[in-house]
């Protein structure tokens, strides 16, 4: 064994790239549960791949088979069903995976300290990762597949001067969804989008081990080194991680085969309803809902009352989680010593974001239009306040900041008013007043803003 | 960090259970993926036994049913070829159907059939899969095969020789007897193809 | 992170579950309850004998296979062959319906739909109201309505079992009009069947109609007990082998 191993080192790096990568990786000794979920994300990325090539050996895709096919999958082909519903719940547990994960980086600052490529690199693969979720769901062509397609291929449209719609028409390649589209997606979705995604997944790791993996405490290990040149917090990644995230990943397979077995629709949250329907382009379903991991992006998008601009805001509120490491540039990482108004900031944003993602499955009443609105004022409202905390700022700026967005908020209900609504648009202004008065004016009067002292070395029990 | 009151042992032993259960687990997960590959439910109703009314075939005819995707030849044999058969029997490599793969053992005998007039054979060379010629007596001379060829099938692919039971004849790359598959009667006239219990009573 | 977080996570993803009724459709009147078991096998052969009757004349479920049927209904291929299938099909084939399309879109306007999946798309419950509702009305082409499909094309294959509703002359539509299907329809001509035999039926129909939604749901609940025990004991020997690990680390 050992002469094999001496073998290939002679020709290949093995033992060195093993090292550097597991045996002597040090991370930090404090990981939290927090920080299973880059790891869980990585086994349902194997998960989707082996299912997915799996599916591809009877899937057929083309506008008059896909359908039968995938049924077929689910009755014909010896244990079809499993390896399909592995895949389609994959799909949902890897967003469920990369959310907590990237919630993880946002309350520990993990984009701090040199780490600002590490979390480009992360949301080049949640990108990835929605364009292959929304091509892969076109594949079982029912309703809900053909005509959530048609709905957000239709959003390109919204780009003026007509190059929306020659844009969307190249998209398709068809005038509408069709056999074209199913074609094209199902090339990008088993082949182009996860070669993209492996080959981020291994920039992102790379990264990662070049700097240094961040920690619940914020502290920079490396700047405590013992005498064997190893950090005093550090703790080589193989064997204490790989066995402790051994045990994370069985509890999340528990979840998973419990999701799998026993509620693989998971109440229409994972598989809907209309999707058991074949695609017919002359009937629209009642209501179409993208599936639960783009709907926080899509209550956005319907809240606006105008075409282009919410297809731009949809846009931004992606784009601007990019832009994160250069909004948040406060030195204290951890959300464990940035002070309770931080850490209520955060809740509010999960909040908002959770409130967005309900709105999004709901029909568009009145009431519920009117609060996506305001809730997606909060959700661009959440970077701000992070901008605005950035450093420690004079009692203007901050009143400054809080004239600035009411005049903003308000510009925006003069540009949408309707003297239909008039009550509710006043009473519902009271979210964002509320909101900038807690987080934008409370610290100019209290102390609920400032950073404790972050200890020297990790806080480990 | 300190190594100070560990015990190997229990280390070394919960790291071998997890090992061995962890690994039947990947095992377990293993087989359905690899069951995946069997031919599926569709596959097999596709493949269903196919039936044929053989009343209308003339002596020497043959026709070509598919099953399981492949070519099966119903051939209706004159009584001077069923005679001439046990005169190859000198020539030929396997004339006794030695081989008992190539066909039901129903079929081992003289003329590999259930009733002698009717040849049921999968038309695939078993050399290297292709599907031989069926050439009658007077047809030789399109093949080259001599004068005195009694008719048979001729692959056109190298060359391999079989007699009007399928018997595969010595010299030619083919290794065995043409495969018989199983079949039965239905009645006088209706032969089905691809099953064979039941065959001991429409023998008789 | 205490174990308290960690509970509360998995609670807000449950409580997002349960808010799922985003997804249920709003009917006309509230839904009975189907309340079918799909583990009695004795309801599913029965309400496979109610769909190749009532049922396969005119709707297909091309996705539903015999041979698969009989499996796993315990029906030799023989009794499958006796009982459930048109004289002209093979045990390997799909259940089609006898009516062809022309036919099909001359009777109704257009074809009826497949079955296979209706369970699935539309719910057990749905399909269950739907069966015990409909109830005369002359207006309509086939003289029969329903209650939670208002005009639907369809007529009412199964009155010879249930017999003739009708809308009750007392159910007004003011606001406090009865909702439930069992105050608006009163029964005007007795089927074959009784009330409570004819409830029966529709709750073994139904059941058989889930199970061709989706035939590997008989396995699936069995084997997932399997794999859940198997990750309680992996779970169990990963955690002692991070306890056992992690004594190195002060």
């Amino acid at each position: 064994m050992n002469r094999l191993l001496g073998w290939i080192d002679a020709r290949f790096p093995l033992v060195s790239l093993w090292e550097e990568h597991a045996s002597r990786y040090y991370a930090p000794k404090n990981f939290n549960f927090w920080y299973y979920f880059g790891s869980i994300a990585l086994v349902v990325l194997v998960i989707q791949i082996v299912s997915g090539i799996w599916l591809t050996m009877n899937y057929k895709p083309s506008a008059t088979e896909a359908f039968a096919s995938v049924e077929s999958i689910m009755r014909d082909v010896e244990w079809g069903w499993l390896i399909r519903y592995m895949h389609s719940t994959g799909s949902s547990f890897f967003f469920i995976a990369v959310y907590l994960h990237m919630f993880r980086a946002i309350i520990y600052g993990s984009y701090k300290g040199n780490r600002e490529l590490i979390w480009l690199l992360g949301m080049f693969i949640y990108v990835i990762l929605m364009a292959e979720a929304f091509m892969g769901y076109l594949l079982p062509w029912g309703q809900m597949s053909y005509w959530g397609a048609q709905v957000i291929i239709s959003l390109f449209g919204a780009i003026p001067f007509g190059i929306g719609e020659a844009l969307a028409l190249w998209i398709r390649g068809d005038y509408v969804v069709s056999d074209a589209t199913l074609n094209r997606f199902f090339a990008l979705h088993v082949v182009a989008l996860p070669l993209a995604l492996l080959a981020v997944v291994v920039l992102h790791l790379l990264a990662l081990h070049e700097v240094g993996s961040n920690n619940p405490d914020g502290v920079e290990i490396k700047r405590n080194k013992g005498p064997d040149g190893n950090p005093r917090d550090g703790i080589p990644f193989h064997p204490y991680y790989t066995v402790k995230d051994l045990m994370g990943v069985t509890v999340f397979l528990f979840l998973f085969a419990i999701v799998v077995f026993f509620v693989p629709e998971f109440g229409g949250w994972f598989l809907e309803k209309d999707n058991f329907v074949p695609a017919d382009p002359l009937r629209t379903p009642e209501h179409i809902v993208p599936l639960w991991y783009f709907t926080p992006f899509y209550a956005i998008l319907r809240a606006i009352p105008d075409k282009l601009t919410g297809v731009l805001a949809m846009g931004a509120s992606i784009v601007v989680l990019f832009f994160l490491p250069w909004i948040d540039r406060h030195p204290v990482k951890s959300i464990r010593y940035r002070g309770p108004l931080f850490a209520a900031l955060i809740a509010m944003f999960v909040l908002t974001f959770l409130v967005l993602g309900v709105l999004g499955t709901q029909p568009p009443t009145r009431v519920l239009g009117e609060l996506g609105l305001r809730f997606g004022e909060l959700y661009f409202s959440f970077f701000i306040v992070l901008w605005l905390y950035s450093r420690e700022r004079r009692a203007a700026a901050h009143v400054n900041t809080f004239i600035v967005m009411a005049v903003l908020i308000a510009a925006a209900d003069v540009i949408r008013f309707d003297p239909g609504k008039v009550e509710l648009m006043l009473w519902s202004a009271l979210i964002p007043i509320v909101y900038y008065a807690v987080f934008v004016l409370a610290p100019i009067v209290t102390s609920l803003n400032e950073p404790r002292p972050v200890p020297e070395r990790v806080v480990y029990r | 960090m300190s190594m100070g009151g560990v015990s190997g042992g229990r280390r070394r032993f919960l790291t071998a259970t997890a090992s061995v259960v962890g690994g039947a687990g990947l095992g377990f997960t293993a087989v359905p993926f690899i069951s995946a590959w069997q031919p599926s439910e569709r596959t097999r109703a596709i493949g269903a036994p196919v039936q044929i009314n053989v009343s209308k075939l003339e002596p020497g005819q043959l026709v070509t049913v598919l099953w399981r995707g492949k070519p099966v030849w119903v051939v209706r044999r004159t009584p001077e070829t069923l005679d001439a058969l046990s005169g190859l029997d000198p020539v030929l490599r396997d004339p006794d159907s030695q081989v008992v793969e190539q066909q039901p053992e129903y079929a081992r005998n003289r003329h590999r059939s259930l009733n002698p007039e009717y040849l049921v054979l999968v038309g695939i060379c078993t050399h290297l899969g292709c599907s031989p010629q069926y050439v009658v007596a007077a047809g030789a001379d399109r093949y080259d095969l001599g004068a005195d060829w009694p008719g048979g099938f001729f692959c056109p692919c190298h060359g391999s020789k079989f007699d009007l039971a399928g018997r595969v004849y010595p010299g030619v790359p083919a290794p065995t007897n043409l495969e018989v598959p199983p079949h039965r009667y239905l009645d006088g006239d209706r032969i089905e193809i691809g099953v064979d219990h039941g065959v001991k009573e429409s023998l008789s | 992170m205490s174990w308290v977080k960690r509970g509360a996570c998995i609670a807000g993803l449950v409580a997002l579950a349960l808010a799922g009724g985003a997804h249920a459709a709003g009917g006309a009147i509230p839904l009975l309850e189907a309340k079918v078991e799909l583990g009695d096998r004795a309801s599913l052969q029965r309400g496979a004998k109610l769909f190749v009757n009532y049922c396969a004349g005119c709707h297909s479920a091309r996705f539903m296979r015999y041979s698969r049927m009989g499996r796993d209904l315990g029906l030799t291929e023989e009794q499958v062959g006796a009982n459930l299938m048109f004289a002209s099909d093979k045990p390997g084939d799909p259940i089609l319906a006898t009516l062809g399309e022309a036919d099909a879109n001359a009777w109704f306007g257009r074809p009826p739909p497949d079955l296979s999946l209706s369970a699935r798309a539309r719910g057990p419950d749905w399909i269950y109201t739907y069966l015990m509702t409909f109830y005369r009305d002359e207006s309509r082409p086939f003289g029969a309505n329903n209650l939670v499909y208002p005009d639907v094309a369809m007529p009412h294959a199964l009155v010879e079992l249930q017999g003739v509703q009708a809308r009750r002359e007392d159910a007004g539509d003011g606001p406090a009009a009865p909702t439930g299907a069992g105050e608006l329809l009163e029964l005007v001509e007795p089927g074959s069947m009784s009330v409570a035999e004819y409830r029966r039926a529709v709750r073994d129909l139904v059941n058989f109609m889930v199970y061709v939604g989706e035939p590997a749901k008989l396995d699936r609940y069995v084997l997932g007990g399997w794999v859940l025990l198997f990750l309680l004991v992996f779970f169990v020997i990963s955690r002692l082998l991070y306890k056992e690990y992690w004594k190195d680390v002060h």
